[in-house]
């Protein structure tokens, strides 16, 4: 289980990096804990770019009544596990 | 990996977090078609609008509908017209239901004792003389003295070309009548003479504008940032117009590549079916439109792209402080 997580955890790393054109940071440095919204500057719009790519990879659904509780890239590796358990 | 913490200081983050988590999605609704004025240069009558849909009068037809735009996301309703004043009951069923600001050109008085903290903005087109010109009377005389201290009103102040020189004495006016002002500029549909801008005028009004603020930082809600951008048409060196702005109706988004960054965003007919292309006229031409809060939402959509520097990242709070407290997200 926490193998699986770690794997998503970089996955939604890249993701991010990929998709929002993040600079001077890799899937391996990026901080799992840092605040997406306080401290990189996402905000609803990146986050449900990011989602819908992780939405279509995962097959599951990302609800937008969620993205309040998505303020890291661990709580949303966490969220997508969930759903993958369900 | 820049992190906001890392570019601004102590002050300047707690601003950002006051605001970063606000996520406001606005949509704007034609109250009525009607208008206690026929001013010119209004691009509802000028283009038409007026005409495109039949109002809706069932109120409970209107309640209905509004409770399905916030379930669609929708947390702040601007309502224009025509004269929304006109139509209180429709006014007080988005009051009711969400956050609510309300365009006037405040002629008739909203009762306060119905809408106690309802943000009014008031519609002012320059001078008494350009007002009689622009809108057939000088609408001020009567909007200062009903809304005559008003802690939940504002001007909204269309400043023209010809009001260069002249704004620190109208800004003084609303400042005695205690209250306070937002500048944006003319985009003259109805191709008035004597109203069209020029590079130069354009370079002198954002001078002015810069200097009122500083001369009048109680009274003018406005930063220096959105005056360059509304002067210039450019945000960090990309040019507005239609392929940038996310005040476009998003179902009739015909835009090939279409942004990503959109909010949602509808303006909606007083029929409560038909929707208008984007905020302002469908005949306005995109690249000389000087709309000020599709460039205030342009701005704020873009917040990562301010994350190039410092400077830039403190330029973009203060859009967003200064649109949050227009629409009472933040105190003044």
């Amino acid at each position: 289980m926490t193998v699986e997580t770690d794997k998503i955890v970089l996955r939604v790393a890249e993701v991010m990096i990929e998709e929002l054109k993040l600079e001077d940071v890799t899937a391996d440095t990026f901080d799992p804990e840092v605040d997406l919204v306080d401290e990189v500057g996402i905000d609803s719009m990146d986050l449900a770019t990011v989602a819908l790519v992780l939405q279509d990879e995962y097959g599951i659904r990302i609800d937008e009544d969620d993205y309040p509780k998505l303020t890291t890239v661990r709580r949303i590796a966490d969220y997508i596990q969930n759903k993958l358990n369900e | 990996m820049k992190t906001v913490s890392s570019l601004l200081d102590e002050d300047w983050y707690a601003r950002y977090k006051k605001i970063s988590k606000l996520n406001i999605r606005s949509s704007i609704y034609d109250v009525t078609n009607r208008c206690n004025l026929r001013c010119r240069g209004c691009f509802f009558f000028s283009s038409g609008e007026h005409k495109v849909a039949k109002e809706e009068n069932d109120i409970r037809k209107w309640e209905t509908f509004i409770d399905k735009e916030m379930e669609r996301g929708v947390n702040l309703a601007i309502l224009i017209g025509g004269e929304p004043t006109l139509c209180p009951d429709r006014v007080e069923a988005f009051y009711k239901r969400l956050p609510t600001f309300c365009a006037s050109n405040g002629l008739i008085k909203l009762p306060r004792d119905r809408f106690p903290d309802l943000m009014v903005g008031i519609s002012l087109w320059g001078n008494g003389e350009d007002e009689k010109i622009l809108r057939g009377k000088d609408t001020f005389a009567v909007s200062s003295k009903n809304y005559e201290g008003d802690k939940h009103t504002y001007y909204l102040y269309t400043i023209t070309p010809r009001q260069i020189g002249q704004t620190g004495k109208i800004i003084r006016k609303i400042r005695d009548a205690g209250l306070k002002v937002h500048f944006q500029l003319l985009s003259n549909d109805e191709g008035v003479d004597g109203f069209f801008w020029k590079e130069e005028e354009l370079r002198d009004i954002r001078s002015e504008m810069d200097d009122m603020l500083d001369k009048y930082p109680d009274t003018v809600i406005s930063s220096k940032y959105y005056h360059e951008i509304i002067c210039t048409g450019k945000m960090l060196d990309r040019p507005f117009g239609w392929q940038e702005c996310p005040s476009v109706t998003e179902p009739l988004d015909s835009r090939n590549p279409k942004p990503k960054r959109l909010i949602h965003f509808i303006r909606w007919a007083s029929d409560l079916k038909t929707m208008h292309r984007c905020c302002t006229s469908e005949t306005r031409d995109c690249s000389t439109c000087k709309d000020g809060a599709a460039h205030m939402s342009w701005v704020m959509v873009n917040k990562r792209a301010h994350m190039r520097s410092a400077k830039d990242l403190q330029n973009w709070i203060e859009i967003y402080e200064m649109f949050a407290k227009l629409y009472q997200f933040i105190p003044w």
